[in-house]
């Protein structure tokens, strides 16, 4: 079924009688040539693309629980590319155009709106590294604009420019950021791949691989045996508990991040605006609530929840430059699970056993990488070669030293 | 959450800085013939259990001890407390 | 103005004190002891707000804190809150609120609109449209979305109150003050337990203050209040009236919120508006009692229609009806005691309408087996639709309509650690499941216990069950033990606009919708439709929503499953979160012993990391800073100049392992450094990049002091303290970190020996102290200090260093000294010239991706020792010929910048990703050399001296051709360092 306003209004008119569900809920086929594991954005991403883009047939999208239940639909929503170093700009980039057609590829309005995201600066060292990473973005084929104080004052008169412990000294823009309905992206790659033959088969567990003479053939789930002939992991969170069942240890913590909404608003914010001197982001949803986060627990953790240090830290961030916020009320308060990894850049590679395949360890980051992770991941997982974006992202660099560690801080996960 | 320090007794855990799973005491030796192999694996390796895991939390803003702390990932619940440099003896570090 | 549907008598209000307040310009009168909405109601305001989607018209839904409809914004100007319930909003004389959500007024809203297209706006339509042309989704359909949408509005003005944090232990912790929190507590408190006692409400009682049964000889009211004043004169017991507990964290620890000054106009001097409680236990008893529910109908949002309970709570603890003829419609026992205590205060009462076919009968007004189907009233309730059991219809004629739907317990705080409650069929309700948080148990409503009796039972076995109490001296009052007779009844047949979610307009419609597309997990439901998403996260509106997603599915309630329970229990303002950490405050300013003096010198103060520094000094008639900083520089070089540098990470390190443990954390060699000398000494992260880099200087044959960046000055002490009781724990040796112990100071330049050694007790010259000597010395005649002979500038220079204590007279002394020599005082930029003119590295160097081969001193890592980081060190990826390497960036065309942060590319070829060759990463204008000059990293860089180069910062529109050279500007040979 095609979405359009056409079709809504004619729906309207005729009672809704015709809508029909967005992907169907087949049951397992015992063998399909592709089975991705993961019911999340990069996983309905992967089988999209393997479908649409490379022309592939007979691939199961294997999900624990409901589609769209991890950080595809607990994440801050932003999307952005700017980022500094060679293994990530041109992929994050990549993402970003992706984006920009995602909706009418998809057929589905996950209202990608590029609203702009100002990083604030507030030292000289700080402008400086923004100046490199900024220039690095624009060399790769981004956009980037330095503003100075003034224009900032101009633009968000209720940043706190005049009493600030760290003043705002500029910030670095990058307007084709900006925010998506997180859920409507798994929704969408969900419909289109099922739209394409896809089986997305939810309340289906992994429970193991199925590995002889160094080759995966398949998975033990909750549902059986699943036969296939390439498997590809992509459940970012959950990557250390599914890869330990191929007896993988992985380059890769959980830690678990808070996000933050508040009661909804009139419009009050136009972009996204991330504090430079504390922990502390936000950004508007087109519901009003003002959605926000900060810094990670620190600590390993499952647990999808956090505690109030954490909570109080983001909020003191939040009061620090927009001092209004006080009478906003936060409305809810969640936890989701990072793959931390050792360079807080992500892998998107072949294991050392035979057709299984590895998507994970996207920290933080991973929500603005939906697309450009399904893409990149399809191409692996049918061509054997990564995709030039996403050269980089490979499980040896840390053997070899080859680490993409954007912010510096080492083989120490939570501090990326 | 707090943390049973074994010298100070209960803390709030915001006292506490930290650092990664207490298999990082296990430094492997620089002089072993595979120890670029070793090196790789202590640095970058993780078990990442769900459940139970030993890590290390510094007392930054207390007495400065490193502390090994046994804590379930699921739970958070914590069952044990123990100083880092008693469970580095243990394990056989020295000098 | 008068109150006219006020009761003559009864309630808890003061009627001797009569507050003034206006809502959206009108002014009316209320009592003290009343919210807002119930002043509202009094005088006979039923329309309170507008539903977020379709605008339609809403009045009061409940009287508590989970109210969807009547939210306003409360007060004005900077203090303007927008969303406050108006039904725990406590009235205060001037009380100042708005309707919101509108467009025009509340009464002729434009957007109501919506409400006419409401079959075009059903659930997730905005998923399937608005895709064409691309371009008009930013443009036009999402602006005109976000204008629509949104509650209230933020005044965009700083928050002008004070927020306090507070930290409270207690051995049992209380949520509720109704009669199981009360019982609980009067039983905990008089065993002499520490106990804290916290309600929401600004009058402690719970539903005792809102029904008119009788505890014993009292009435629930006075019974609550009673104990309440017992509790209160017990020094064990905190009562915590305004204060909401709102999340349940790791090992006992509570969030709660107090509302401190939200019931005044303005909060009083010195007076916080909220503060924030960390509350410690290891026992909680949970007695937050239930919520009532409403049941869906046709039509059944419009102002008047609110829960049966809520009718109740007005006319009991406030003395107001919301009209004076009123139906009920329930499905439960507990609807018909509205109509009956409405009826004894004099209201007319239209009908009871109740779904079960055996229901009880009243003398005093009609009660009719059947369904309201349907309403009618634009603005207001005027008539109610009833089909009655035997097919036939009638109509009611009522100006509200209290729903009775069952009661569901507040089980929120039990499931904040992610358990799951369980289904009770007998309440037709989900209760607390065995998952608790640790040292939790549950009591009263809250457990399930609807009964009044049964709270107070269950109250104190809670609180006998936490202590372990002798269970022999209860003495609980007789009160109302009824059992709950209800009949699960979510939504009447065939409706369609029929609301479940009132706030975010979801109705029965929307989830069979839905359903239909496949949306059928619970969180697909919420998500899709965002039912439970409003401001009170599904309290009245979820159990609705889950019944048909079951019915549809052809499943149990118990399978379909809630979501998830997220803290905080009710909205909390950001402000309380913050703190007092904002503005100054935001994080501590951490002086140096001179800043006095620095101040006084009118010094420029710049933040690094929590320290304040001197940037620079300006003196009269110095317009721009490069001027000062220039001055400084110059004067440094050409005689003397003193930096304050004691914001320096510095660490003591003693034992006989001292230098054995330097070894280690250094790549470079120690065990061989003589006492009295210095060395300088890169660190490595155990993953083989520079970490940081300092002095080690050794003092004595087992005391080094070690110096760290000052930004690294944490990180490295808890890294070294790592290395010594992690991996060397049998090391004889100690660490501490001596930063704030010690003020110390640069001194550099060709005079600084002559400065000095006006100031220190001992000899000078270059052969007594050499380059890099170190000593422990006294200054002017006897204080301790030490002396190091080192410099970050490239000119003669020594730091020294006194006890904190003496830092601002040390400073005073040697400008003293200095005088002769004209010694110029030079802040942190002048620091960096001269570092970059030196080449020496800092952090921006120093970014945690370089290696030593990158800042070309690959070959300090010694490989005969095992040291931190040197086998990592020799991964082949930091081992690359065509690495970056660091070097020295000057412009061939002497005016023209070289900004840091621009990328260096070669003179010919395209400017692009693929042919970077590397990047500067400090610069400054150099006054010596009287152009700019910059360090970078550029491949294969210490081969390429000498080469032009293109330095490009399209960013900011710059593109210079610049020349790559030594990293040392000034002075290579270090002639000046050993003069």
């Amino acid at each position: 079924m095609r979405y359009s306003g056409f079709k809504v209004i004619k729906e309207a008119l005729t009672g809704h009688k015709g809508w029909t569900p967005a992907w169907r809920d087949p049951e397992p086929q015992a063998q399909y040539d592709y089975i991705i594991i993961g019911g999340g954005g990069h996983g309905l991403a992967a089988a999209y693309y393997l479908a649409k883009e490379f022309n592939q047939k007979r691939i199961a999208v294997l999900e624990k629980g409901w589609i769209g239940g991890g950080n595809v639909g607990r994440n801050t929503t932003i999307i952005r590319s700017n980022y500094l170093l060679d293994g990530n700009e041109p992929f994050y980039e990549f993402s970003l155009k992706l984006w920009e057609g995602l909706e009418q590829d998809l057929n589905y309005n996950a209202m990608v709106s590029q609203r702009g995201i100002l990083n604030l600066i507030h030292s000289d060292a700080q402008r400086d590294a923004f100046i490199r990473r900024g220039n690095a973005m624009i060399l790769n084929g981004a956009d980037a604009e330095m503003l100075s104080t003034e224009q900032i004052k101009e633009r968000y008169p209720f940043l706190n420019t005049l009493d600030a412990r760290f003043p705002i000294k500029g910030g670095l823009a990058q307007h084709r950021g900006g925010t998506v309905r997180h859920d409507a992206v798994a929704w969408g790659y969900a419909r289109g791949a099922d739209t394409r033959g896809v089986d997305i088969i939810q309340n289906c567990e992994v429970t193991g691989f199925r590995i002889e003479n160094g080759k995966c053939l398949g998975v033990e789930t909750s549902r059986g045996f699943i036969g296939a002939n390439k498997v590809g992991c992509a459940v970012a969170g959950s990557s250390g508990r599914l890869m330990a069942k191929a007896d993988m240890r992985l380059p890769i913590e959980s830690h678990v991040l808070q996000a933050f909404v508040s009661e909804g608003l009139k419009p009050v914010l136009p972009g996204v605006i991330t504090f430079g001197a504390g922990h502390f982001y936000v950004s508007q949803s087109d519901k009003g609530g003002l959605v926000f986060g900060g810094d990670l627990d620190g600590y390993n953790s499952y647990a999808q929840r956090g505690n109030l240090p954490t909570v109080e830290d983001v909020c003191e961030g939040g009061m620090a430059i927009f001092p209004a916020l006080g009478r906003a009320r936060l409305l809810r308060m969640w936890g989701g699970i990072m793959d931390m990894s050792m360079d807080g850049s992500p892998i998107i590679d072949r294991t050392h056993i035979d057709g299984l395949y590895f998507n994970g360890g996207w920290c933080y980051g991973g929500f603005k990488a939906t697309p450009a992770s399904g893409f990149c991941f399809a191409h692996l997982l049918a061509r054997d070669t990564p995709h030039p974006t996403a050269t980089a992202y490979r499980f040896d660099r840390f053997e070899k030293g080859l680490m993409i560690d954007e912010k510096g801080m080492g083989n120490q996960p939570n501090l990326h | 959450m707090i943390i049973h320090h074994p010298l100070l007794g209960p803390r709030d855990a915001a006292e506490f800085t930290y650092m990664g799973d207490a298999k990082l005491i296990d430094r492997p030796d620089w002089q072993s013939e595979t120890a670029a192999q070793e090196f790789y694996e202590y640095g970058y390796l993780r078990d990442n259990p769900a459940g139970w895991h030993k890590e290390l939390w510094f007392h930054e803003a207390g007495d400065r001890s490193w502390l090994v702390v046994t804590r379930n990932t699921l739970t958070h619940e914590i069952s044990n407390v123990e100083l880092a440099r008693d469970v580095a003896r243990a394990r056989g570090r020295s000098k | 103005m008068t109150q006219r549907n006020r009761f003559s008598t009864g309630g808890q209000i003061d009627r001797s004190t009569t507050h003034q307040f206006v809502f959206d310009g009108k002014r009316y009168h209320g009592h003290a002891g009343d919210t807002l909405a119930s002043a509202l109601l009094a005088n006979g305001v039923r329309l309170m707000g507008r539903s977020f989607k379709y605008h339609r018209p809403r009045g009061v839904l409940t009287a508590g804190s989970e109210e969807p409809n009547a939210l306003v914004e409360l007060r004005d100007g900077d203090r303007q809150e927008p969303n406050t319930r108006a039904t725990t909003a406590e009235l205060y004389d001037g009380l100042f609120a708005k309707s919101q959500n509108r467009l025009g007024s509340l009464r002729f809203d434009l957007l109501a609109i919506n409400d006419r297209l409401s079959n075009f706006l059903t659930a997730g339509f905005y998923y399937k449209t608005f895709m064409w042309p691309a371009a008009f989704w930013e443009k036009l359909y999402e602006p005109v979305i976000r204008h629509a949408a949104g509650l209230g509005s933020l005044s965009l003005q700083d928050d002008p109150d004070v927020y306090d944090k507070g930290f409270l232990h207690c051995d049992v912790l209380i949520i509720g003050a109704g009669p199981a929190g009360l019982s609980a507590a009067l039983t905990v408190g008089r065993a002499g337990a520490d106990v804290i006692l916290a309600d929401e409400d600004f009058r402690m009682g719970g539903r005792l203050n809102s029904e008119t049964f009788a505890l014993g000889d009292d009435s629930g009211a006075d019974w609550a209040a009673a104990a309440v004043a017992e509790l209160e004169s017990l020094p064990n017991v905190r009562v915590m009236a305004r204060t909401t507990v709102i999340g349940a964290f790791d090992h006992g620890i509570y969030g709660a919120v107090e509302r401190v000054s939200d019931h005044v106009h303005t909060p009083a001097e010195g007076k916080p508006r909220q503060i924030l409680w960390r509350i410690y236990t290891q026992r909680t008893i949970l007695a937050g009692g239930a919520t009532e529910r409403p049941i869906a109908f046709e039509n059944n949002d419009r102002p008047g229609i609110m829960l049966a309970s809520a009718m109740r709570s007005y006319a009991n603890r406030f003395a107001v009806t919301p009209d004076q003829r009123v139906a009920i419609f329930t499905n439960n026992d507990d609807g018909h005691r509205t109509a009956a205590d409405l009826h004894a205060k004099g209201v007319k009462i239209a009908a009871v309408v109740d779904v079960r076919p055996d229901i009880p009968r009243s003398h005093d007004y009609e009660v009719l087996h059947g369904e309201v189907i349907d309403t009618k009233g634009r603005l207001g309730l005027t008539f109610a639709e009833v089909r009655l059991g035997d097919g036939s219809t009638r109509t009611l004629e009522c100006g509200a309509l209290g729903l009775s739907g069952g009661w569901n317990p507040n089980v929120h705080m039990t499931c904040h650690q992610r358990g799951r409650p369980t289904w009770n069929d007998t309440l037709a309700a989900f209760v607390p499941g065995p998952d608790l948080p640790a040292g939790m148990c549950v009591a009263g409503a809250a457990n399930g216990t609807l009964s009044t009796a049964g709270a107070l039972r269950e109250g104190h076995a809670a609180a006998v069950s936490v202590l372990d109490l002798d269970t022999s001296d209860v003495d609980l009052p007789q009160a109302e033990d009824t059992p709950v007779a209800i009949k699960p009844f979510w939504y009447v047949e065939g409706c369609a606009r029929a609301w479940l979610d009132q706030q975010n307009d979801v109705t029965v419609k929307d989830v069979k919708l839905s359903h239909q597309e496949g949306f059928r997990s619970v969180e697909h439901l919420k998500r899709y439709t965002t039912l439970g998403m409003a401001t009170d996260q599904g309290k009245t509106s979820n159990m609705g929503g889950l019944a048909i997603m079951a019915e549809l599915a052809g499943k149990s309630i118990p399978e379909v499953g809630t979501t998830i329970f997220r803290p905080p229990y009710t909205p909390t303002a950001i402000g309380a979160f913050g703190g007092r950490h904002r503005g100054q405050d935001f994080h501590p300013k951490r002086l140096t012993p001179s800043h006095q003096w620095a101040t006084e010198q009118g010094a420029v103060f710049v933040e690094v990391g929590n320290w304040m520094r001197a940037q620079w000094f300006p003196r009269d008639g110095e317009t721009t800073w490069r001027q000062s900083v220039d001055r400084e520089v110059l004067a440094t070089r050409k005689s003397v100049g003193v930096c304050d540098v004691t914001t320096l990470g510095k660490v003591d390190v003693q034992g006989t392992d001292a230098a054995d443990f330097l070894n280690k954390i250094y790549c470079n060699g120690f065990a061989k450094l003589a006492v009295g000398k210095t060395r300088y000494g890169l660190m490595l992260r155990e993953d083989g990049i520079a970490m940081d880099d300092g002095t080690a200087a050794r003092l004595a044959e087992d005391h080094f002091v070690v110096t760290t960046t000052t930004a690294n000055a944490l990180p490295v002490y808890r890294h070294m303290e790592f290395v010594r009781q992690c991996l060397f724990p049998d090391m004889d040796v100690q660490l501490i970190s001596t930063t704030e112990a010690w003020a110390q100071y640069a001194v550099a330049g060709p005079n600084s020996r002559s400065v000095l050694e006006k100031i220190v007790d001992q000899d000078m010259s270059n052969d007594a102290f050499p380059f890099m000597a170190c000593a422990n010395i006294t200054v002017c005649g006897g204080l301790r200090a030490r002396l190091f002979r080192i410099s970050f500038s490239g000119e003669l220079a020594y730091e020294i260093a006194v006890p904190t204590a003496y830092g601002d007279a040390l400073m005073r002394k040697i400008m003293e000294a200095g005088a002769e020599f004209e010694i110029t005082p030079y802040g942190t930029e002048a620091l960096g010239v001269m570092r970059i003119e030196k080449g020496h590295a800092a952090g921006n160097e120093l970014n945690g991706t370089t290696s030593a081969q990158n800042l070309g001193m690959g070959r300090m890592v010694s490989k005969k020792k095992d040291s931190i980081g040197s086998i990592l060190s020799e991964r082949e990826g930091l081992n690359r010929d065509d690495d970056l390497r660091q070097v020295g960036i000057k412009p061939v065309d002497p005016e023209a910048p070289v900004p840091a942060g621009a990328h260096l590319m070669a003179m010919d070829g395209p400017i692009d990703a693929a042919h970077d060759q590397g990047y500067a990463t400090s610069a400054c204008f150099s006054p010596n050399l009287g152009h700019a000059i910059a360090l970078g990293f550029l491949k294969n860089g210490s081969e390429r001296t000498g080469e032009r180069m293109r330095l490009v910062s399209p960013l900011t529109q710059v593109e210079t051709e610049v020349e790559i050279v030594s990293a040392h500007f000034i002075d290579p040979e270090g002639d000046r360092l050993r003069a």
